[in-house]
């Protein structure tokens, strides 16, 4: 194919993944032990937002305003996130397979975190996060660190990042088996594997904001991240002042990572199947690239969240299975489009 | 005097690759550096063009040191085509060539007509308008050295720096290449392999040999016998061809006494070819014989 496909037109893109986003939203509120029904979540939504005098449910009303809304905008705040922090590294890293959960980063902000509850170093949702940025930004600095040290190369990345998962999964086991009780270890590894349980509005009112900041400060550098495609000298010749941008992008990847981790746990592949989907649909330039990811990222876990309460009956799976399920088939087919290239 | 470099030196892994060179690029000319593998031309470039810092001296544009220079400042300025250009992304010639007005615009502003103009300039320039929708990773090696020079046009340069631009070119596209760019108005340093195009295609030649300036000047009077001799430890002589351009000509040594016996063989059908070749193939070779 000598000519790519005409790219989809980004405006349309937008509208379609809003409309996706809130279907999938309406699903993800109106599934659950309790059905309700989309009539009763817009009364609900009247009262809350718009002050409408309207009689609900209380018992709905709760379910609705407190349990499952602040769940679904946590969920779509959490996928934008990773899919941004998989898009930005992508470019960053010139390494297809880049993302927060195979370069280990993941892994090192559970670490933190894990170091944060267990050790009990300060407390609350802030200092979570610090101590999984803390973790984060260790795991990043190891993992430039060895695949620099054993001679660079996009490959060495993905290498390094596979050690560095290892040991940090090793130190979060070794922190959870010698410190915590038994039902501090059930809760921990079970949030490890990502759970959206136990998530209320003051959990919203941190990863929405995070998101947004975070993704204008991505979309300020999307001219520099169009310019790494050809590499950093390449970058640094178009006038990018690539050190800087660097440090800058891995620094809010790394915090992005970890405010995510904190509330959701290690949520594995978003970051790598959502951004390589949005690049096929709306082309490579991160202008419309960021947007769009951020968007589809947010349709993909909420849509991942309905699933893992709808595909056992009765039952939760963890939302880090449901994302693997996808990813992994994704991972491969990646690897297989990379064999046929080069 | 545009681009310059000032006693420069510059170390990589502990060894000295470049070690008190200066060099001047001729304002609106050519300045090709040769020498032989691992003599610093790369690096020097690199230095020229502000991506390395040297140890010591100094990288001079109209006089102002490179270092001090801001980088999107000296992008509109300057541009840079590597020997090597790869990437991951599915980009097509357009987005390729559109990237080198990323010095010119900002953060947040928009697609401009002179952005267009220049896109649209650099392309026909390079003789690539008709490939601009195509998709990079289609492009012959000699196609993507066109595109990457036609980035370097559209950022608007002044001077433009080539690492050795005409490596894996078929020998058209390397005159091609070479003529286009003695054609540009912009000042060019191009890195070379080739002595022969060297002298022919640069107003100015710099020689380097072992991270040291061996010799800077006219190509009749840089690229003589003996400097090539003890440069490249080759036999070669000069000659002007018919339109007055200096040509290289390299002496080799004389053929072994098997070479007779083995044209002979080349003259006449394969005993191979006839049994396991192609039907076209002993076509082309009966018509020879």
């Amino acid at each position: 194919m000598s000519y790519p496909r005409r790219r989809f037109p980004l405006g349309w893109f937008l509208l379609l993944a809003g409309a996706a986003l809130l279907a999938a939203g309406s699903a993800a509120i109106s599934i659950g032990d309790v059905r309700i029904p989309l009539p009763a979540i817009l009364k609900v939504l009247g009262r809350q937002i718009f002050g409408l005098d309207l009689t609900v449910d209380p018992i709905r009303e709760g379910i609705v305003w407190h349990y499952r809304l602040s769940r679904a905008v946590v969920a779509a705040a959490a996928g934008g996130a990773l899919a941004l922090c998989g898009c930005v590294l992508q470019a960053l890293l010139r390494n297809p397979l880049a993302e927060p959960y195979l370069l280990g980063i993941a892994a090192g902000a559970s670490t933190g975190a894990v170091m944060v509850i267990i050790l009990g170093v300060g407390a609350g949702a802030v200092s979570l996060t610090l101590g999984a940025f803390g973790g984060a930004a260790a795991a990043f600095g190891l993992v430039a660190l060895l695949a620099t040290g054993t001679g660079g190369g996009t490959e060495r990345i993905i290498l390094a990042g596979i050690a560095g998962s290892q040991l940090f999964n090793a130190a979060t086991s070794f922190i959870v088996t010698t410190s915590a009780s038994a039902e501090q270890t059930r809760g921990i590894m079970f949030w490890l594997l990502g759970s959206l349980g136990g998530i209320r509005w003051p959990d919203a009112g941190l990863a929405v904001p995070v998101v947004l900041i975070c993704g204008l400060l991505c979309l300020r550098r999307a001219r520099a991240l169009d310019a790494f495609a050809f590499g950093e000298d390449a970058a640094a010749a178009l006038g990018i002042e690539t050190g800087k941008v660097r440090v800058e992008l891995f620094a809010i990847t790394a915090f992005l990572t970890a405010a995510m981790v904190s509330l959701i746990g290690a949520v594995g592949f978003v970051g790598l199947v959502v951004p390589h989907a949005t690049r096929f649909l709306v082309g490579p330039g991160h202008e419309r690239l960021i947007p769009a990811t951020v968007l589809a990222g947010a349709v993909f876990m909420v849509g991942a969240d309905v699933l893992s309460r709808t595909v056992v009956p009765g039952q939760v799976l963890p939302i880090g299975v449901v994302t693997a399920l996808f990813g992994a088939p994704a991972f491969v087919a990646i690897l297989w489009r990379s064999r046929r290239t080069s | 005097m545009t681009l310059a470099a000032r006693d420069v030196s510059w170390s990589a892994g502990g060894r000295r690759i470049l070690n008190g060179v200066s060099v001047t690029a001729p304002a609106g000319g050519v300045l090709g550096l040769v020498g032989p593998n691992g003599s610093g031309k790369s690096s020097l470039l690199r230095l020229l063009g502000g991506l390395r810092r040297p140890d010591a001296g100094d990288v001079l544009l109209d006089g102002r040191p490179v270092s001090r220079v801001r980088r999107a400042e000296l992008a509109r300025r300057l541009a840079f085509v590597e020997q090597h250009s790869a990437t991951e992304m599915q980009l097509r010639v357009r987005d390729v060539v559109s990237l080198g007005r990323t010095p010119h615009r900002g953060a947040w502003g928009g697609w401009t007509p002179a952005d267009e103009a220049a896109v649209a300039a650099a392309l026909e320039t390079t003789g690539m308008t008709g490939r601009a929708g195509q998709s990079w990773s289609t492009l012959s090696g000699g196609e993507r050295q066109r595109v990457q020079v036609a980035r370097a046009l559209a950022q608007e340069p002044r001077e433009i720096l080539l690492d050795e631009p005409t490596n894996h070119l078929d020998i058209r596209h390397q005159l091609e290449l070479l003529d286009l760019l003695r054609s540009l108005r912009t000042t060019c340093v191009i890195a070379l392999h080739d002595l022969d195009h060297a002298a022919a295609f640069c107003d100015c030649i710099a020689v380097l040999d072992r991270g040291r300036l061996v010799t800077q000047g006219l190509p009749a009077g840089t690229l003589t016998p003996g400097l090539i001799r003890d440069v490249f430890a080759v036999e070669a002589t000069q000659r002007y061809d018919r339109h007055g351009t200096l040509r290289i000509d390299f002496t080799v040594a004389p053929p072994p006494a098997r070479h007779r016996s083995l044209q002979a063989h080349c003259r006449s059908k394969p005993e191979d070819d006839r049994r396991s070749g192609s039907d076209s193939r002993q076509e082309t070779y009966g018509h020879l014989s």
